[in-house]
């Protein structure tokens, strides 16, 4: 047991290495930072001093790992729009994002998994497929077009919502349904395709013929069971509630982390975008993290396996 | 091989009569967009940047603009048609590129076993760990944009699915009899990978490409919409939804139809890949 948390957690540092060593390539890639900060026009005595002041020129694997040490203690640089800590400019959007984002998940989980679930149960009848057909439109129209679609009807059509903003909670309702019917949609194809596949295995037609009642063999023997990859991809989304609301965050003009990034990816706001690619990545690992750690106790095979891994 | 071909032709036999509406309906749909693609600017009525001022946010219906005009008097059927073939060529390129990539990575895993499989799951955790979106705004950030850019990043969306995927075969490949008597005579490794384990486990990687394709041009979709992704005056189907979100009050024509084709591709190749994935792939057999 503890050497599969062992091993779960040097994968975790190794992610979190890999992330970092994709932002100092793609930023080294990108250009001459001293040319890009001082412009073209820079006379070369001024560029010589600034690469000497930041260290630029230093041999390569130096800066590489005094790039490690500086975001080691939070320096992640400063926008280049006000000057402020980009970190600081990331880390006071995150409520507004996680006012979308919490809300959304719930709704995901309480409208996706139920819905699977049922759907797997009573294959073939007509909510069965009813819950597919959403299912499959939920992957196939973008989070952008339901927004708009959705923006369209009961913003302009009906005027019952807000189309854009963030003044009252009534703002935040087309965002949290937007990102709660696409979520729900997959979640619900995902849970489905689980318990199909646990309800085809040779353990509960055992249970079911020794006589254990279908209901017990249900709660006891298949959701159990179906939960191991659902886990999974409950993780993902954890991990994606920080930067997951992008596009919805666009649409609506809502001032969270997603629109952040748009408006520094559009200004090329580097500090800023690398502050949160980082700190996504951070999530993602973190969540990865705890999905790994709940497999172990729900599934004993996967530690004995971690074992000898 | 003659295992192989048996199979091929028993299961030719029986499942050519038997194509579903859905899946009949699903392949016209791509057949036109394919060729919408390749005659796009033939086909247009109008050069897709020809403005006409005189109408305006003219409504979809009347004989000069079917589809009607957007803000500029643009006539939105021939920018659909010219989006379609700019969104259908950054799909199928990013698709190529991935499946490539990912199929190469995998093989190599396969071949070398030892630190070149540990780098390249490592790889494949990294990228299947990471939202892809993040990744392509993050370098789009970095690098600006331009059409071969746009290509080349969605071409590394999804690779890491091929990678595992080709991996896995090639090892079970190589383990089979066939792979081992054509390297007793002297095959090298090249030719076996190419030649004869690729045709075996085509058929799983043709599924996978269906399922990345759709999420390929969601993708590009977003990150156009976004306005960060293919920029203007050039057009596709992302971008022309997110010029029309600021007349979707006045004129939701500009939007709903490239809204529309985005929704009913990605739908049709789903249903294509979904009806092959029981046909071809043996694992679910």
């Amino acid at each position: 047991m503890g050497r599969y948390f062992a091993i779960r957690m040097g994968r975790a540092a190794l992610t979190i290495v890999l992330v970092v060593t994709f932002a100092f390539v793609v930023l080294r890639l990108s250009g001459d930072p001293a040319l890009m900060i001082l412009g073209p026009e820079a006379p070369p005595e001024v560029l010589a001093a600034f690469r000497k002041a930041w260290g630029l020129d230093e041999p390569i694997w130096f800066q590489y790992l005094d790039y490690f040490g500086a975001i080691a203690k939070g320096e992640l640089g400063r926008s280049m729009r006000d000057g402020r800590p980009a970190i600081e400019l990331v880390l006071e959007r995150i409520p507004a994002t996680l006012a979308l984002t919490l809300p959304a998940f719930f709704f995901k989980v309480a409208l996706g998994i139920p819905a699977g679930i049922y759907a797997a149960l009573h294959r073939g009848s007509g909510i069965d497929r009813a819950v597919m057909m959403t299912a499959v439109a939920g992957f196939t129209v973008p989070s952008f077009v339901l927004a708009l679609l959705l923006v369209l009807v009961f913003a302009v059509q009906l005027g019952w919502l807000p189309s854009g903003g963030q003044d009252s909670w009534r703002h935040a309702i087309l965002p949290i349904a937007t990102l709660s019917l696409g979520g729900a949609a997959v979640l619900a194809r995902f849970t489905r395709s689980a318990m199909l596949e646990v309800l085809g295995q040779p353990y509960i037609r055992t249970a079911s013929a020794k006589g254990v009642p279908w209901r017990k063999v249900v709660t006891s023997h298949a959701l159990p069971n179906a939960a191991i990859p659902t886990v999974t991809i409950l993780g993902f989304m954890v991990g994606t509630l920080i930067a997951g609301a992008v596009v919805v965050e666009s649409v609506f003009a809502w001032p969270g982390v997603g629109r952040l990034l748009v408006v520094a990816v559009a200004n090329r706001d580097l500090a800023v975008v690398q502050c949160i690619l980082l700190l996504v990545a951070m999530t993602m690992v973190t969540s990865n993290l705890i999905v790994d750690f709940l497999y172990g106790f729900l599934d004993p095979r996967l530690r004995a396996k971690g074992a000898h891994a | 091989m003659t295992d192989a071909t048996l199979k091929d032709t028993t299961t030719r036999r029986v499942s050519l009569p038997a194509i579903p509406v859905s899946v009949a309906l699903a392949i016209g749909w791509i057949v036109a967009m394919l060729v919408i693609a390749a005659f796009a600017e033939k086909i247009a009525p109008y050069g897709y940047t020809q403005l006409d001022l005189r109408n305006r946010l003219s409504a979809p219906g009347n004989v000069a603009h079917w589809l009607g005009t957007d803000e500029l008097g643009r006539d939105v059927l021939s920018r659909l048609l010219v989006s379609i073939r700019i969104s259908l060529l950054i799909a199928f390129g990013a698709t190529a590129i991935s499946a490539i990539v990912g199929t190469t990575l995998g093989f190599l895993a396969a071949h070398f076993r030892g630190v070149v499989e540990q780098l390249v799951l490592m790889l494949t955790d990294f990228q299947a760990s990471m939202p892809f979106l993040i990744m392509a705004l993050a370098v789009l950030a970095f690098f600006g944009n331009s059409l071969p850019l746009l290509i080349g990043l969605m071409g590394l969306f999804g690779w890491e699915r091929y990678a595992r995927i080709a991996r896995g075969l090639a090892i079970s490949a190589n383990a089979q009899g066939y792979a081992a008597a054509v390297r007793q005579l002297g095959a090298t490794p090249a030719r076996i990978y190419l030649r004869h384990i690729l045709p075996n486990i085509a058929s799983t990687l043709i599924v996978s490409t269906t399922l990345v394709f759709p999420e390929v041009i969601l993708m590009e979709s977003g990150l156009s919409f976004l306005g960060l992704g293919v920029q203007p005056p050039m057009t596709s189907l992302g971008n022309m939804v997110g010029y029309g979100r600021e007349y979707l009050t006045r004129a939701p024509w500009i939007m709903l139809a490239p809204a529309t084709t985005i929704v009913v591709t990605t739908l049709a190749v789903s249903v294509i890949g979904d009806w092959l994935r029981d046909r071809l792939d043996p694992t679910l057999q």
